[in-house]
């Protein structure tokens, strides 16, 4: 059981309006670093949040990690993607009222299994130590809105990857940083995913980045419905 | 414990418009609160007034008119009894003790009572507290005076100090008697009743008074009497009473007692039940006691109300909270308690605050209220009531709570993870 992720037939559409996703096959091994884009609207964030178990398909399978996401319950789904999942978003990825530790420590507070993947190691520590990786350990008792964006999407990461995740899903977290940082952050959250041994499923425009990933998909070319 | 965590950061985080949220509905409790602890210390005060007294009597008219002059000082007698129809109760075998009352008469806008030695033996208050006195005696002689404290406090009199009763009642009588001072012998000790805000004086000052107004009129210039005329008549008369306390020599003989005194045909006269009088009199104003009651719960209510608009409108700015909670693993519900943690932890914060306002303004008003309106409100530890209150508040800020919070869940089910700011 080596694929992280094997979708067949997805059908997915927010309510009664039109097919957004209509996936035949999608797979990725385990440990693979993805590179996923297309044009605006053509639903890579619905793709992300149909894997995180935010959003149930209509039609189709969604395993991930060899559990059909699509037949679980909302309450499973969650609880799933509380376990296995780390996401990152674009922007505005943080609760303003957490202080940096707290953001960063939110998912391992959330869910058991996350902790228990701490070794014992204290759920501040693990915070620190993930801070410390991404080069803003200085940072953690500061309030999320004294951040500027780039230190912001390091803070998400360390969200993301607290308590090791087999997946991380991160929708355009670099699209509002320059371009070294781009490169370096994405290269800190290489590292990291390495070390956890985690798949990534990475969206963005930005071309430029795609050969630092070890495979690329076009949603166009993989969704029947996709503009 | 997580999610109340959460609730609460979120909450501080939202420092001004919690504030604002906690005081309105502090405000609105204390006003809840406020009321109840009034409205029963009104109560209490009201019957407390007079205790052991088992029957008021006094000449034929209404019940609650002979209450409220005989021990309210309200309102105005219009029929005395004569003395020796007094007497001839006060003789009764099944009457213990009686305290005659005269009154008619103020002293710059205090009623001036006319009685004997038995108001300050027999005269009971609030669960049987007996009338005290701060300082001196009880009069007992024709030009004795003894002060309510309040009537001491206020006008400002000592011992000794010399004053003059007016015939009539109201701020100023029709005329002084100044020819005729009386000297104060006597202050009472604080009661908070309407005992406080009369002027005592004896039956005989009380005629002493009335010389040369048999016939209603003022005395024609030139015959007033003067203190000193008084003094060499010697032993005067009493004529009359207003009313009279009466105390049984067995309880179970009032009502016999009262309608006897109904029945009997010498003059036209009555007696009332305190108590019963009282509940009667209250059941008057208890229908306004509800209104007001009324009008307090729906205070809370807008306060609660206030809460709810200022959760619901928070909302469109916590979308993008509540999708980063869903990423980050919790459910709808984690998200409904959230909010409804939230709405809890609001209104239970205004509800203690509210709490606490209350005893403040109580501990800062009671004084206050008690030398302007002459109302003694007790402060006590918050009873079975005011933890009713609360309960009811934090529930219905429980219950409201579900109105952003249900919007919430369903706005993040909606949303997904998708970027909506
Ligand atoms: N909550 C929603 N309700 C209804 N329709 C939605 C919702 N979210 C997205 N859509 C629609 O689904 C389609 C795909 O949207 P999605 O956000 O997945 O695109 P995207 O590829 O992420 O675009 P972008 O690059 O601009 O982020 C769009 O047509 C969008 O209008
Ligand atoms: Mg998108």
């Amino acid at each position: 059981m080596s694929l992280a992720i094997d979708v067949r037939g997805l059908r997915f559409r927010y309510g009664n309006g039109p097919w957004v996703l209509d996936i035949p096959e999608l797979t990725l091994k385990r440990g693979t670093r993805a590179f996923l884009f297309g044009p605006s609207g053509s639903g890579k964030t619905t793709l992300l949040g149909v894997l995180a178990g935010v959003l149930k398909p209509e039609e189709g399978e969604v395993n991930v990690l060899g559990r059909d996401l699509a037949s679980l319950s909302g309450a499973q789904r969650d609880a799933f993607r509380a376990e296995h999942i780390g996401y990152v978003f674009q922007m505005f990825n943080l609760i303003p009222y957490l202080s940096v530790l707290d953001n960063i420590a939110l998912p391992a507070r959330m869910n058991a299994a996350r902790r228990a993947r701490l070794d014992g190691t204290g759920v501040k520590e693990t915070a620190a130590l993930l801070a410390d990786h991404l080069h803003i350990g200085d940072l953690l008792t500061k309030r999320v809105t004294e951040l500027s964006v780039g230190q912001q999407q390091r803070v998400a990461a360390c969200r993301a990857l607290i308590g090791a995740p087999e997946i991380i899903v991160a929708d355009e977290p670099t699209s509002s940083l320059d371009f070294d940082r781009r490169e370096a952050f994405l290269e800190l959250l290489f590292a990291e995913c390495e070390l956890a041994g985690a798949t990534l499923v990475f969206v963005s425009h930005d071309r430029t980045l795609e050969s630092m990933f070890s495979r690329t998909i076009s949603l166009p070319d993989i969704s029947r419905t996709a503009l | 414990m997580l999610s109340l965590d959460l609730a609460l950061k979120s909450l501080r985080n939202r420092a001004f418009s919690t504030s604002l949220t906690v005081g309105s509905i502090a405000l609105s409790v204390a006003l809840l609160i406020g009321v109840e602890n009034v409205r029963v210390g009104m109560r209490e005060s009201f019957s407390n007034t007079i205790s052991q007294t088992d029957l008021i009597v006094g000449a034929k008219g209404g019940t609650i008119q002979l209450l409220l002059y005989s021990v309210f000082g309200m309102g105005s007698p219009t029929n005395n009894l004569s003395w020796d129809t007094y007497r001839e109760w006060a003789e009764h075998p099944a009457i213990e003790w009686t305290i005659p009352y005269g009154l008619g008469d103020s002293h710059r806008g205090f009623r001036v009572i006319g009685t004997n030695e038995d108001f300050y033996r027999r005269y009971r208050y609030r669960g049987g507290q007996e009338i005290a006195l701060a300082e001196g005696r009880g009069g007992s002689e024709v030009f004795d005076v003894t002060l309510g404290a309040d009537v001491a406090a206020e006008l400002g009199y000592g011992l000794g100090d010399q004053v003059a009763v007016t015939h009539g009642i109201g701020e100023v009588g029709f005329l002084n008697h100044d020819e005729m001072p009386f000297t104060v012998v006597g202050i009472l000790d604080k009661t908070f009743t309407p005992v406080d805000r009369a002027v005592y004086v004896t039956l005989e000052g009380i005629e002493a008074i009335h010389f040369g107004w048999e016939d209603g009129a003022p005395p024609m210039p030139g015959e007033e009497q003067t203190r000193d005329d008084v003094l060499a008549m010697g032993e005067i008369e009493i004529t009359q009473v207003t009313s009279f306390f009466v105390g049984a020599t067995n309880r179970r003989d009032v009502l016999r007692l009262q309608r006897e005194i109904n029945d009997y045909e010498g003059e036209p006269m009555m007696a009332v039940i305190p108590g019963l009088a009282l509940n009667e009199m209250w059941q008057g104003i208890g229908y306004a006691e509800t209104g007001l009651r009324l009008v307090t719960i729906f205070v809370v209510l807008v306060g609660l109300l206030g809460m709810l608009v200022s959760l619901y409108t928070s909302l469109n700015e916590r979308r993008r909270e509540m999708a980063i909670l869903r990423a980050v693993g919790a459910g709808p519900k984690r998200i409904v308690a959230l909010l409804v943690l939230e709405s809890v932890c609001l209104s239970a914060a205004g509800a203690i605050a509210g709490l606490a306002l209350v005893y403040a303004l109580l501990s800062a008003g009671q004084p206050i209220v008690e030398a302007q309106v002459g109302l003694f409100i007790p402060i006590r530890p918050p009873g079975s009531i005011e933890l009713l209150f609360l309960a009811a508040v934090v529930t219905a800020g429980f219950l409201m709570g579900f109105v952003p919070a249900l919007k919430a869940y369903r706005t993040a089910l909606h949303d997904g993870l998708a970027v909506r700011v």
